[in-house]
């Protein structure tokens, strides 16, 4: 039942112009710089050789370039998530999801589904970039692992946060701008280094849980931070739609 | 053939913050049973509607769907209710076979049976020639009939149609009231509206709701014999006693109304017509017309609704004038 609504989510998400264009100019924008980072590595290839094989190719091409990915992709998410209740809420089609047999969880995972098998399809389309390398040479398939399970959380966690978002509001900008606030804020915590919190803030940056896989370290706890960030959005979103009809 | 009770509703209320919607509302479907849920605007139709949808938690009472409660068993509950709601649910950017497919998962329909349920609502719903045409580009009427397909591709024994003819021309009017009986023959339909006729010509059970609270709760045949009580307007060339007329079998009263026409209300059961054309050509009144009027549904629903004659929502949707008040509070 879950995936029914996520496969309808997903599809109605690729029926629009937005979903192609979304797609489209991300891998653009990455693809000029994952061309840097590779022009880069030319330059610097021969010192490179020099330093007795501690950093390769993927540490000097891939590993920013995930970096990049997660950054264009937190001003992306928004813009992919701001209609996945939103737009029922406008064009009153939720009665359809609430009058069916399901349950409110249901709802809010299918639709949490589909949203996030698009942003693994963004994922896949950019991940495509460094293994073409492979063209030309091998890579470090642990880091390139561990990066790509960094973002897949990261991405999960930016799902979660837009899909609550736009359950809370019937304007799609409203949801875009929110989510994006938000996910800023949890990027930019951070910064907190000193003062209020005394690092307990920095601990809740998205940021720091989100580095350590980029450079090839897998920490469970990372992990675990991940999956409770996702669940805590998920669960305020099955709270807020049952808000719909108990409120009021 | 004793009919089963399909939905329960006891002593239903709910609040919108201080405001009370709906207050207390009990009632009872069976198999079979067309009821004709009627109001003004703001009464609680709608407000009544979602919470036996489950899209409103009610602040009090129990909904009873086919033996499971809303409640504690909304899955099954809800499994034997079809709802329409006043804006049909539509994916503009799906086609009606996309739409009724996803409807059809949604209600858990088994996979090998969805295209059979599918095609089975298009037909009933007259939707056979537009399967893979665009929601969004059809017409209001076309999309009204979506939304009743959808609201009955898992037949449920409940269907809940919350103004179906809402914006549409007279002909769909037509087909989608011919639609409603068909679909009243198997399964139970519950119909909201505030046009008179759609009752009287679809429903086979009648309930009024003014501000929230039931004010009437009758079978039509019920209300047939409720609107049974009569007036005749009579108009003569000649001045007509007036004394004589009331002296009549059957006549309650006689008043002159305006245009010197005379008003004659009788009992039910004993018509005086043909007394009083004897009567005309006796006393040679040169009778010129008689019109017997019967109390229609708007005079009953304008007297249920109105608190005092200023109530401006009521008057304005019925637009009838209500000439037998006097009477029908003289019965009620």
């Amino acid at each position: 039942m879950i995936l029914t609504i996520a496969r309808h989510e997903l599809r109605r998400l690729f029926l629009s112009p937005l979903a192609w264009i979304i797609l489209a100019v991300v891998e653009f924008i990455l693809a000029w710089m994952f061309l840097q980072h590779v022009e880069s590595f030319v330059a610097i290839q021969s010192q490179l050789l020099g330093m007795n094989g501690e950093y390769g190719v993927t540490e000097v091409v891939a590993t920013p370039l995930f970096g990049n990915a997660a950054v264009v992709l937190l001003l992306v998410v928004p813009l992919v998530s701001m209609r996945l209740v939103t737009e029922e809420r406008r064009n009153k089609t939720l009665p359809l999801l609430f009058s069916a047999p399901l349950s409110m969880t249901e709802i809010v995972l299918g639709k949490y589904l589909g949203l996030y098998s698009f942003l693994l399809v963004q994922l896949l389309l950019i991940a495509f970039m460094p293994l073409s390398l492979l063209a030309g040479g091998g890579l470090d398939f642990g880091l390139l692992a561990s990066s790509l399970l960094g973002l897949a959380l990261l991405l999960a966690g930016f799902a979660a946060v837009g899909l609550f978002m736009s359950t809370l509001t019937q304007h799609q900008t409203i949801a875009a701008v929110s989510t994006f606030g938000v996910l800023l804020f949890f990027w930019l915590l951070d910064w907190a280094r000193t003062g209020v919190g005394g690092g307990a803030l920095p601990y809740l940056s998205l940021l720091n849980h989100t580095e350590p896989f980029l450079k090839g370290v897998f920490d469970t706890r990372d992990v675990v931070y991940h999956v409770l960030f996702v669940a805590t959005f998920l669960a305020l979103s099955v709270r807020r739609l049952d808000m719909d009809r108990v409120g009021g | 053939m004793t009919r089963e009770t399909l939905l329960q509703v006891e002593g239903l209320s709910r609040f919108y913050g201080p405001l009370q919607a709906v207050r207390n509302i009990s009632f009872e479907v069976r198999q079979g049973e067309v009821l004709g849920f009627l109001g003004p605007n703001g009464a609680g139709k709608t407000t009544t509607m979602q919470m036996l949808t489950g899209n409103l938690a009610p602040s009090q009472g129990r909904i009873t769907v086919a033996g499971h409660d809303l409640l504690e068993a909304p899955r099954a509950a809800k499994a034997a209710i079809g709802y329409l709601p006043e804006q049909p649910p539509v994916y503009r950017d799906l086609t009606v076979d996309e739409y009724l497919d996803y409807c059809a998962a949604l209600n858990r329909i088994e996979r090998s049976k969805r295209r059979g349920a599918r095609e089975a609502a298009k037909n009933k719903c007259g939707l056979t020639e537009v399967g893979r045409r665009l929601i969004g580009n059809l017409s209001k009427g076309y999309q009204q009939r979506v939304g009743i397909a959808q609201a009955i591709i898992h037949l449920p024994p409940v269907i809940i149609l919350d103004e179906p003819t809402a914006g549409l021309d007279p002909i769909q009017i037509r087909e989608i009231r011919h639609l409603v009986r068909e679909l009243g023959k198997e399964h139970s339909v519950i119909l909201s509206t505030h046009i008179l006729p759609e009752v009287q010509s679809v429903c086979n059970h009648v309930q009024i709701i003014n501000k929230g609270e039931l004010v009437l709760n009758v079978s039509s045949d019920d209300l047939a014999q409720r609107m049974q009580s009569s007036v005749l307007t009579l108009r003569f060339r000649n001045t007509p006693e007036l004394a004589a007329i009331a002296k009549l079998t059957g006549v309650r009263n006689v008043e002159t109304a305006e245009g010197g026409s005379v008003r004659v209300y009788h009992e039910p059961s004993a018509d005086p017509t043909e007394a009083l054309v004897r009567l005309s050509v006796e006393q040679n009144w040169g009778l010129a017309a008689l019109i017997p009027q019967r109390a229609t549904l708007e005079d009953i629903f304008l007297e249920l609704t109105r608190e005092d004659i200023a109530h401006p929502e009521a008057a304005r949707h019925t637009g009838a004038p209500a000439p037998l008040e006097a009477e029908h509070r003289g019965q009620a």
